[in-house]
């Protein structure tokens, strides 16, 4: 091990005797040198050992020329999983790493103890790189052409999952009858008894709709239901699925976990001893993290200054605090630890931004009018809710599945839950022929244009649009 | 210590190259969109406005990851400004190009349309090329000798260290080898090693002219120039590819034809009625003048909208023939704008039954690409194109 290496290590076991001492929990500790190309190839996959798309090239090759052209540098990248995997930029200097390694701890006490990711697969690097494998199984089998193409369908899907079916118990009704399965086997049993009311005991009550309740895990419902799918293509949603359940806590807590990870290197940078010259690299590298930005929110600052307020109004509550909320005081650490464990973006937003905050942050809500973004509300709840609004779902529109068997010829029929937020209806027409190569059928999706009910529907052929 | 709970470590990434790989899958997908759509891209205002820049960005619909989003530009997004923002205040425009910055991911950054991908002007123009050819002509041009060149093709064994020669060397490792009994490559030694060395030698310049003629009567509006102009662009590209020179002039006439200068070509319109033949006198006395077609290579084009004096129908055959015999090619190119009726001059035409004439019509922006394949290829078909 060379001196560098050394050293680093040396750093390493401070920083983590730090960490601790602040009471951060984390899993044990893998840290890896890479080479540019490497971070930014993880970086674009999500994920290092994932599998191969075209859209991945694509991606890296814009945040390689970003960082070719010194536009931008990703300096680490953390993997949920235990034990915990991160990566270090090659080149990044001794402060710098520094710095890094505590943020990244930060970020494994979070991927650790925030509900969220209670139920994410803390071996996903493992199940990636097998289904990669497959994948590239597939891609022999079948011919790299038409694996690709239902991968750019699939892809183009994978965010309509249901996040909460990970929680035990809270899966989907697959039967909609009066019949409830008694045992995990009970489909086998049936697979050769009259279609109908699929339970085939016979029940009373008709089934009127299928899925019984609209079904907001489209991934789910088309690997279940859809009926010209193979193995293999089943497969394939499955596992996206699979990756998307173990992405979605990230998405959904991006705010937080950034901030919480910002909070945190920071407090553990001071305890170490800097000299001089090191503190001013710290402070610009700091400065840069967390520099706001006039059109779009920089997690990392916005995160950092809630958890610091949070920590703040609990420390030293105001005397209405006081008696309003019974708040003793001095409990600020205590407080930003139970949030970091029980909150997402939404609630972190919706609890804890507060008129002071938003307004000593300066945040604003702006729209593109003509070519310019122009500020359209500076109001607290306005810009409150702007914000929670684009946080919702992860700013994935809500689409659920109506009606799996429309007008009785097994078309597909789905509908955007409106909420203020109109469809772009570019991708909306590109993305419903994707819906219909894994359905095999035409295929609907209802939605709002102009506040009135709008249907398109593509049959394979052409898009068709029609008011309701 | 105790309970050491991590490791730092540094492996050979060397043969990590999925980034790579899968980039280049994507670059083949752009190639691929690029010569599906062909017809479309080549007369892509960017292009065809950009001088020859080294770098162009064409707009590829099919590369764009569709799926369900919202409605970026009517959405309302979040910033944070300096302090005392106001309602009303305005934080910047909209990017006329590039993408946004940083930051993927769902709901943060003001979406781009379509997804633009980075080409050179090299590879695309090799492709648009790669059907195009010079029509088989006789060669009648006695080659000018022009620059001073130099060329490797001589093997010494002495010479500059930075032009040695290694396959030569390792053959005489080989060699030497064999002969003192113990073959294989081993121990290259000072005799071994041999160079590259050159000679100078003199370079045939073939030199083109492209004469581009161009209706700018009334009739004559945005579109048919923009069609002209993208026609004209392509074909000084792929003259260039094949000659080391390559001039141009502009001849505009409506009643009367004058030599312009290229933005004046493309951009002034005038008025009134047109008399074809003027242009082709012009052309002819230009030939005889600076582009002797002993030592030029001459391609003359003619875009109009055939709206011609029937009266000068006649003259204009005649005059066509006699460009003919000066020129590698004679281009017609009628473009069917809006006015268009059924042309008296496409029809006088009819008569000339000549290999190095052709005759196109181009009706739209993608007709431009049929038109130069039309007059680019070897067979001399009657050239029509819809």
């Amino acid at each position: 091990m060379n001196s560098e290496l050394k050293q680093l290590e040396k750093s390493i076991e401070k920083i983590v005797d730090i960490a601790r001492g602040f009471g951060l929990d984390f899993y044990p500790m893998r840290f890896e040198i890479c080479p540019a190309e490497i971070i930014y190839t993880f970086g674009a996959y999500g994920m290092p050992a994932r599998f191969t798309h075209w859209s991945f090239g694509k991606a890296y090759h814009k945040l390689k020329m970003q960082y070719d052209f010194n536009l931008s540098r990703i300096y680490e990248m953390v993997i949920n999983s235990n034990p915990c995997y991160a990566f270090l930029l090659e080149g990044n200097s001794l402060v710098q790493n520094k710095l890094v390694i505590a943020h990244v701890i930060a970020h494994c006490d979070f991927f650790k103890n925030n509900a969220w990711f209670r139920n994410t697969n803390r071996n996903m690097l493992e199940s990636m790189s097998i289904a990669a494998q497959r994948f590239r199984s597939y891609e022999l089998r079948y011919g790299r052409e038409k694996v690709e193409h239902f991968l750019d369908a699939a892809l183009a899907l994978m965010q309509h999952i249901n996040p909460h079916y990970t929680v035990k118990g809270s899966g989907p009704q697959v039967k909609n009858c009066c019949h409830k399965p008694e045992t995990p086997y009970d489909d086998l049993w049936e697979m050769d008894k009259k279609k109908g009311c699929s339970c085939g005991i016979g029940c009373h009550s008709k089934i009127n709709r299928f899925p019984g309740k609209p079904e907001r895990d489209l991934m789910l419902f088309l690997m279940q239901h859809a009926r010209e799918l193979e193995e293999w293509q089943r497969d394939i949603i499955s596992v996206l699925r699979d990756e998307m359940l173990y992405f979605w806590p990230q998405m959904q807590t991006k705010i937080m976990n950034e901030g919480w990870a910002s909070y945190w290197h920071v407090r553990i940078m001071r305890e170490l001893d800097l000299d001089e010259s090191e503190t001013v690299e710290f402070a610009k590298m700091h400065g840069g993290v967390i520099q706001p930005s006039s059109k779009s929110i920089n997690p990392y600052y916005l995160g950092l200054k809630i958890f610091e307020d949070i920590e703040k109004r609990w420390d030293k509550p105001t005397r209405e605090e006081k008696e309003k909320y019974d708040r003793r005081g001095g409990e600020g650490r205590e407080k930003i630890f139970e949030v970091r464990s029980n909150d997402n973006d939404v609630s972190f937003i919706r609890n804890y931004l507060t008129k002071e905050l938003a307004e000593k942050l300066d945040l604003y809500l702006f729209r593109k009018v003509g070519n310019d973004y122009k500020i359209t509300d500076t109001d607290y709840i306005k810009v409150k809710e702007g914000l929670i609004k684009n946080l919702t779902n992860c700013g994935v529109p809500y689409i659920v599945v109506e009606d799996g068997d429309y007008k009785k010829r097994g078309e597909l029929y789905l509908k955007h839950r409106y909420e203020g937020l109109e469809l772009d209806v570019v991708h909306l027409e590109k993305t419903l022929p994707h819906v219909y190569l894994i359905w095999g059928r035409p295929v609907h999706l209802e939605t709002k244009m102009d506040e009135k009910p709008v249907l398109f529907s593509y049959d394979g052929e052409s898009i068709l649009k029609k008011f309701l | 210590m105790a309970d050491k709970n991590y490791i730092i470590s540094r492996e050979d990434w060397s043969l990590h190259r999925k980034g790579e790989l899968d980039q280049q899958r994507h670059r083949e997908k752009v190639r691929e969109a690029i010569k599906k759509n062909l017809a479309d891209i080549i007369t892509e205002e960017s292009i065809i406005m950009s001088d020859g820049k080294k770098v162009t960005r064409v707009p590829i619909r099919s590369l764009e990851e569709y799926r369900f989003r919202h409605n970026y530009r009517n959405q309302k997004h979040v910033g944070s400004g300096k302090g005392g923002s106001k309602v009303g205040d305005v934080i910047g425009s909209a990017p006329s190009a590039g993408g946004p910055g940083k930051g993927r991911g769902a709901g943060n950054e003001p979406g781009v349309d379509y997804y633009e991908a980075e080409v050179s002007m090299e590879e695309l123009s090799e492709m648009v090329f790669e059907n195009l050819k010079l029509p088989d002509l006789k060669d009648r041009q006695s080659k000018k000798m022009a620059s001073e060149t130099i060329e490797f093709r001589d093997i010494r064994k002495k010479s500059l260290q930075g032009n040695i020669d290694r396959k030569r060397t390792l053959l005489e490792v080989l060699k030497r080898n064999a002969r003192d009994g113990n073959p294989g490559v081993h121990g290259i030694k000072p005799e071994d090693i041999r160079y590259k060395t050159w000679d100078t030698t003199y370079k045939y310049e073939s030199a083109a002219v492209v004469i581009a003629m161009l209706d700018t009567s009334g009739s004559m509006g945005p579109f048919e120039k923009y069609i002209a102009r993208s026609f004209f662009f392509w074909m000084v590209q792929f003259l260039r590819s094949k000659y080391q020179q390559v001039d141009m002039v502009f001849l505009a006439h409506h009643t009367e034809a004058k030599e312009v200068s290229e933005e004046e070509f493309f951009t002034k319109g005038e008025s009134g009625g047109t008399r074809c033949s003027s242009v082709y006198e012009l052309a002819l006395k230009l030939i005889e003048k600076r582009y002797n077609p002993s030592d030029y290579n001459i391609y003359a084009f003619h875009f109009t909208d055939g709206d011609n004096l029937s009266s000068d129908n006649e003259r204009c055959v005649r005059l066509v023939k006699k460009l003919l015999s000066y020129c590698n090619l004679v281009g017609y190119g009628e473009i069917e704008g809006p006015y268009y009726y059924a042309s008296t001059l496409k029809n006088a035409y009819k008569i000339i039954d000549d290999p190095k004439f052709t005759v196109v019509s181009i009706r739209d922006k993608n007709g431009v690409y049929p038109a130069l394949k039309a007059f680019f290829s070897d067979k001399r078909e009657d050239g029509t194109v819809g």
